[in-house]
């Protein structure tokens, strides 16, 4: 068990800290959270070209670099520390994992090696209700027998909520109800029928859409079983969460350390002060149980199948949450000045909130845990 | 190179910490004894039990791994050390009396003791001969030790002592203490501190159980009552127990934290999962629920003093960061004490005597809150994350720079 990250790892991580701080400033990010909350298409490119990072878990064989779950957690946590608006964990995540974890190689020889050069945005549509499990679909997919494009089609009728940069994406893959159960379907964003309404999001620095079908043509794609490829897809998708939420958590604990360094009340600095110096000191074993949890799960995914879901279902459930109660502990720390809009404290508050919710309401880590914990009792779905 | 061989100058060249690692294994399966059926041992049995093992492993090699060969040790790096501690993490061995010895005395001896300190003690510490125990603490100073007031006043050559300790395990078998008190009371708490070997069997040393929550009696008190120290039996310098008592500490929190890491008791995931496995309450989604955050916080503090070890492997040593080992470790217990009471039914009220695993989980319940205070109150770990850790402002002290004898220490009534 490797919990420790290699030179190169750590040259990967100053290689991505110098990228948002040069290309990604506070500027550009203020622009996003004022303006239309949308990726900036411009650092995607960036990414892509300069530090060859959206493609950093496809094989090389599709255009890729072909690394693995520690690298790209690696790269997460800087993204998420400077909070640089690019599509990543739609597109690099659940895209990636998606095509990996279905058997489609028609998908992967398309898509894979346009996504990896940052030419391409694909978007991944599951939850319609805040689960992210096959029970909870109730988007229908019907088989289209008189296809004019010929061939074996499908058209999607339904609707999908919270698709995270849903609204920017080129193509859709998106998760329906077949009569032979659940399938994983491709449509592309000029697709008959499809409408995408931009949501409101809590985080600023992050788009949501709802994706809504009207017997939209779509392919399907291929997969022995969609169910074990969605849980798959979650359980890679928890490491990056958590690698994410991992780098909010350090910023936010740097960020109230710094200001009771400096803060002075009742004529003392605020961090002398044992109740301010224990939340700090709460927030950092929050970071270093954190980093461990995530460390080890990264190291899981690339190495250690067996104990794989079990440490997925943990790093969920242990480092977004952790982010989220460091980040109110520094919104407490800094006090009025953190409560201002013009203050960054908020979006790491919002950030760390949107990453607790973002794979399924913040319970179902637990729950999820809890069934591979004791699988003899699990609920029927879950087994 | 896997087995020990003879060099060309016929000194032997040094086994690698695999080969090490791999004969103590070995020799552990052979040599641990069985628990023993029927009949417990009286306390003198177990203690001679405990002696006679510390004295094979020693002469198999695989006592004072790293301690210098001068002295006895095997002279062995860390590596070496990590190995011999991967082979026996998940087995207990009979050593409980010589843990204070081995972990913090015999270190601290190493460090700071004199030529003849080191040739008198070392030897028969790691064999188990001579048992050591720790005397700090004091009614008057728990987590401000350096407020101690036990005094050792100067008589010709050596030293009379007086004064009162507490908290001190093993106390009851040990043949020496080391032990820290005041050598001036005119400087500052810090500064007029000394640290002695106490001989425990010299006239004037009281040796009390105390019993505590738990109805066990696994500490003592300790009364000193006008106890002769010869010039010798000072530890580093005179004036200098603080630093001493510092050392010492580093040592405690290694020893701490190698311990946890093997500990599985009654409060632990498996234990209590187990429990509501038998009693059908692992159906209850609030219970599941409630297993799953227990062992995520026991798992992550699992990992957490593993990451740290890799990273001491790696050339970076913890540090203050021990803290936040010992700080989580007292959290989970505390965690683990709630759950329990969902999972264990009636049973956490009241059980038959035959029950031990009942007599278990209710001696750890009412044991959990020494988590807290024992090496540390969570409080002083979070003081320590906070300033050491994160460079946090100190809290301004009323009792800095000035001379112990002008301080109010202890638990008095206020004006």
């Amino acid at each position: 068990m490797q919990l420790v990250l290699e030179q190169e790892q750590e040259d990967l991580r100053a290689a991505v800290r110098a990228f948002a701080r040069e290309e990604a400033p506070r500027s550009v990010l203020r622009a996003v959270v004022d303006g239309d909350h949308g990726p900036v298409p411009g650092l995607w490119r960036g990414l892509a070209d300069r530090l060859d990072l959206v493609g950093l878990t496809v094989p090389a064989s599709h255009g890729g670099s072909g690394a693995g779950h520690v690298e790209r957690a690696v790269a997460l946590e800087e993204l998420g520390r400077a909070l640089v608006p690019v599509p990543y964990l739609s597109c690099a995540v659940l895209a990636v994992d998606t095509l990996s974890s279905l058997a489609d190689e028609r998908a992967r020889a398309e898509l894979l090696p346009s996504i990896a050069a940052g030419e391409r945005l694909v978007a991944v549509a599951v939850t319609e209700n805040g689960r992210w499990d096959t029970e909870a679909v109730t988007t229908r997919a019907e088989p289209v027998s008189d296809d004019p494009a010929g061939g074996a089609g499908w058209v999607l009728t339904g609707r999908k909520e919270t698709v995270l940069d849903g609204a920017g994406a080129d193509v859709l893959l998106v998760l329906a109800d077949t009569p032979d159960g659940p399938g994983f379907f491709q449509v592309d964003r000029d697709a008959r029928g499809l409408t995408r309404t931009p949501l409101e999001p809590l985080d600023p620095t992050r788009a949501f859409a709802r994706i809504g079908f009207d017997a939209t043509p779509a392919r399907r794609l291929t997969t022995p079983d969609a169910r074990a490829a969605l849980s798959r897809v979650r359980d890679l998708a928890s490491v990056a969460v958590a690698a994410e939420s991992l780098g909010v958590l350090a910023h936010a604990l740097e960020t109230a350390v710094e200001y009771a360094k400096v803060r002075i009340q009742f004529g003392r600095y605020i961090g002398s002060y044992q109740a301010v110096k224990h939340l700090c000191a709460d927030s950092h074993v929050d970071l270093e149980l954190s980093e461990s949890v995530l460390r080890h799960a990264a190291w899981a995914a690339d190495h250690a199948p067996g104990e794989f879901p079990v440490a997925a279902a943990h790093a969920r459930l242990t480092v977004p949450a952790a982010a989220f109660r460091t980040a109110a502990r520094a919104v407490e720390v800094l006090g009025g000045i953190g409560f201002t809009w013009e203050h960054d404290a908020h979006l790491y508050y919002k950030r760390a909130r949107t990453l607790e919710h973002l794979l399924g309401d913040p319970s179902d880590a637990a729950r999820v845990l809890a069934d591979r914990l004791l699988p003899d009792t699990a609920p029927e779905a879950a087994r | 190179m896997g087995e020990s061989a003879t060099g060309p100058s016929g000194a032997a060249t040094e086994e690698s910490p695999e080969g090490f690692g791999a004969r103590a294994g070995q020799w552990l399966a052979e040599n641990l004894p069985e628990e023993a059926e029927g009949e417990p041992r009286t306390p003198a049995e177990e203690l001679a039990h405990c002696r006679a093992f510390q004295a094979a492993l020693y002469d198999a090699g695989f006592a004072g791994i790293t301690w210098p060969a001068e002295y006895g040790g095997r002279g062995l790096g860390q590596a070496h050390q990590q190995a011999f501690n991967d082979a026996v993490r998940d087995l207990t061995p009979p050593v409980g009396p010589f843990v204070v010895g081995l972990g913090m005395c015999g270190p601290t001896l190493a460090d700071l003791g004199t030529e003849e300190q080191k040739q008198r003690y070392l030897r028969p510490l790691m064999r188990g001969e001579e048992i050591w125990c720790q005397l700090f603490s004091e009614p008057g100073a728990g987590s401000d030790v350096a407020g101690l007031q036990s005094r050792a006043v100067r008589d010709g050559d050596g030293w009379v002592l007086d004064g009162q300790k507490v908290w001190t395990t093993g106390a009851q078998h040990s043949d020496f203490g080391a032990i820290l008190v005041r050598t001036d009371p005119d400087v500052p708490k810090h500064q007029g501190l000394t640290m002695f070997v106490l001989d425990m069997r010299a006239p004037g040393v009281t040796v009390r159980p105390l019993r505590d929550m738990t109805g066990w009696s696994v500490f003592n008190e300790v009364f000193l009552d006008g106890v002769r120290l010869p010039a010798d039996s000072v530890i580093g310098e005179v004036g200098q127990g603080w630093a001493a008592a510092v050392t010492m500490l580093g040592h405690e929190r290694v020893f701490i934290g190698g311990m946890a890491s093997r500990r599985s008791d009654a409060l632990s995931f498996t234990a209590l999962a187990g429990l509501a496995v038998e009693r059908g309450v692992d159906r209850d989604p609030v219970v599941r629920e409630r297993l799953a955050r227990l062992y995520a916080r026991q798992r992550a503090l699992g990992l957490f003093t593993r990451r740290m070890r890799q990273e001491a492997d790696a050339g970076r040593p913890p540090g203050a960061r021990g803290s936040v080992a010992k700080l989580v470790g007292a959290l989970n217990d505390a965690l683990a004490v709630e759950l329990s009471g969902d999972v264990a039914g009636p049973t956490a009220l009241a059980w038959d005597s035959a029950d031990t695993r009942a007599t278990e989980r209710a001696l750890a319940v009412n044991g959990a809150p020494s988590s807290s205070i024992a090496g540390g109150t969570n409080e002083i770990q979070r003081n320590i994350i906070g300033e050491r850790v994160l460079g946090l402002p100190k809290e301004p002290s009323a009792d800095r720079g000035v001379p112990f004898r002008e301080l109010r220490v202890g638990t008095q009534r206020s004006e």
